[in-house]
């Protein structure tokens, strides 16, 4: 068989991915996630921080929420049913780091869960912290040229 | 603002990143991982251009729990200290901002992984 | 005498006896279907082991232990232990054959391994070099999971095309002569590639390789796809095994009901395994556990047992590489059969 042939077999033998249901999910559970960072944001706020300030604190607990239900082995569950609702809030990026910092522990405290704890979450803070440094230098130069 | 408009709003907006995202996603054939990366550059660029700090603003959490917000949040806290210490704050803002998720997230990890083993 | 019959099929002359088999399951292939039909299901997939590898391991040399308690064999009396698996280095495999200590070949055929394993050792047999072949593989989803893909707590959402791989491990021995189905034609593959990227979609990849060796299979042996109750390809699953059966019919080969595989037939569809089971213990458990007892029984007169491998690596994915794939196929009967 010729290979543009199966190729074009190969593709219609796909199953489609279920795109809607997909979608809604991915906004009713990030939707979620997200309502409960803003009760946790409203805690620190109603105890005096300014929104501004809040955030740090509010990051720091949805990290631990995040991490505790990657530990009870509960948010790869959730995430197989909310895709990127699960991936893309910051307990998402906490599950990042704790799944594989659980998964290597065999391989040891150092070249297992030390070498492999960014394996995922590593090209994130990669092009996160590359890109917010080149901000970084444009602020710079605007700041230059405009003393002058 | 009520805080039954300000929960809303989270919502609305935290379900809407995550449902572009999912979209991407599952149209594009991008990699979980190269949405990730692309969601936090958006949020960077997002945050320099001045165009995210409303959004945070309105929708509180919704706009600063997703992957952009972190993204948003780098970008700010460069530029915060950049005004402030010059030069050196490209470099040392981002993780004067961030770094406490960051290093929750280390700890976190480091704790689970010596008291749970993954199940499947 | 085993000779060439044509391109690429080994016509075992005499054939090779498969004189016994033994499957040992995982807990969800033992929730499955088949799971009445495996020797042993272990109630969890750790074993009470320190690491997945290790249980693994576990997963081969209980099927190795097992086969010798059911045909009553002595290790000490085996010539040669042949054994693959998915690991790397196939350490699986090694580490087994460390304990057992008898002559030792590791050989990988990825997912058609069980296939390549049971060709080669008959191929020994018959060519009366040996006398008795252990061939055994092992896989578990999670050791699969750690090395190919992901962190198993880590939130990803699978395609639909995704496949699953299969917990357990499978050994036969293989014989001269005496009781038992016969392993008459070994039909190695050749590598195939039409290239497809997606390792999410191994059963699409593996497909053209069942249908290349199905064919050369046919023209080698001069059988026709009615010569054989049962066709049973290793792990094409849900969306490789129809595209398999599009691809031969568009190449004139019907291959009607007898056309099965053992991705699809390992779990039940509501055991959220996606597109269907995979790994070298896939083929493996199911021949072990329903094939070979069927051929034994006389339920089954003839098999063709095609199992199905995909050669990539993490490695030449990331690289961009397309996907090459080869199948191996075996052709059993049962003992009375053809005489």
């Amino acid at each position: 068989m010729e290979r543009a042939r199966f190729q074009y077999l190969a593709r219609r033998a796909e199953p489609p991915k279920p795109l809607l249901s997909n979608v809604v999910r991915a906004f009713v559970a990030g939707g979620l996630i997200s309502a409960v960072g803003q009760v946790v944001l409203g805690f620190f706020v109603g105890r005096g921080m300014s929104p501004e300030k809040a955030v740090s604190p509010t990051a720091v607990v949805m990290v631990f929420l995040g991490s505790l239900f990657t530990a009870l082995g509960l948010y790869d569950r959730l995430a197989k049913w909310a895709g990127m609702g699960a991936a893309l809030p910051i307990t998402g990026f906490a599950n990042s780091m704790v799944a594989p910092a659980m998964e290597f522990r065999t391989e040891g405290l150092v070249a297992g869960v030390g070498a492999r704890i960014f394996q995922v979450a590593g090209p994130v803070l990669l092009y996160g912290l590359g890109s917010s440094f080149v901000v970084g230098m444009l602020v710079w130069i605007g700041l230059l040229l405009r003393y002058r | 603002m009520g805080s039954e408009t300000a929960l809303i709003l989270a919502f609305l907006v935290g379900g809407a990143l995550c449902a572009l995202a999912q979209v991407l996603a599952d149209v594009s054939r991008l990699s979980p991982a190269h949405v990730m990366v692309l969601f936090v550059v958006l949020g960077v660029a997002a945050g320099a251009v001045g165009v995210y700090e409303p959004l945070v603003k309105l929708a509180g959490a919704g706009a600063s729990i997703p992957l952009t917000g972190f993204g948003y949040a780098l970008a700010h806290g460069v530029e915060k200290e950049v005004r402030a210490e010059g030069v050196l704050g490209a470099l040392s803002g981002s993780l004067k901002a961030t770094g406490a998720g960051i290093k929750a997230a280390v700890v976190f990890a480091a704790v689970a992984a010596l008291v749970a083993r993954p199940r499947a | 005498m085993s000779r060439r019959a044509g391109g690429q099929t080994l016509a075992l002359r005499p054939a090779a006896v498969v004189r016994g088999w033994s499957s040992v399951a995982g807990p969800m292939e033992g929730a499955g279907p088949l799971g009445e039909r495996f020797d042993e299901v272990t109630p969890d997939d750790r074993l009470g082991e320190r690491s997945v590898e290790r249980a693994e391991r576990r997963y081969m040399r209980r099927a190795v232990d097992l086969l010798l308690e059911k045909t009553g064999v002595e290790a000490g009396d085996v010539d040669v232990f042949l054994a693959g698996d998915l690991l790397d280095q196939l350490v699986t495999s090694s580490f087994t054959a460390r304990e057992l200590g008898l002559p030792y070949v590791g050989m990988y055929g990825a997912c058609a391994t069980s296939a390549l394993l049971l060709g080669t050792g008959a191929a020994l047999v018959s060519a009366g070099l040996v006398r008795r072949v252990i061939v055994a593989t092992a896989s578990h989803h999670l050791a699969a999971e750690r090395q190919y893909r992901f962190p198993v707590e880590l939130g990803v959402q699978r395609a639909p095309t995704a496949q699953w791989t299969a917990t357990g491990g499978a050994a036969f021995l293989l014989e001269a002569d005496g009781d038992g189905p016969r392993l008459t034609h070994f039909t190695l593959g050749r590598v195939q590639d039409m290239g497809l990227k997606d390792p999410g979609n191994m059963g699409g990849a593996m497909a053209p390789a069942a249908a290349h060796t199905l064919t050369a299979h046919f023209a080698d042996s001069g059988r026709a796809p009615g010569d054989y109750d049962l066709i049973l390809t290793g792990d094409l699953a849900r969306v490789g095994h129809p595209l398999a059966r599009k691809v031969l019919e568009e190449d004139g080969i019907e291959l009607g009901e007898r056309f099965e595989d053992a991705g699809i037939l390992l779990y039940r569809e509501d055991q959220d395994v996606h597109a269907g089971g995979s790994g070298t213990a896939c083929s493996a458990l199911v021949t072990a556990a329903t094939l070979l007892p069927d051929l034994g029984a006389g339920r089954l007169r003839r098999a063709l047992m095609v199992a199905t491998g995909s050669l990539h690596s993490p490695t030449t994915y990331q690289q961009g590489e397309s996907i090459p794939v080869i199948a191996h196929a075996v052709a059993l009967e049962a003992a009375g059969h053809g005489k």
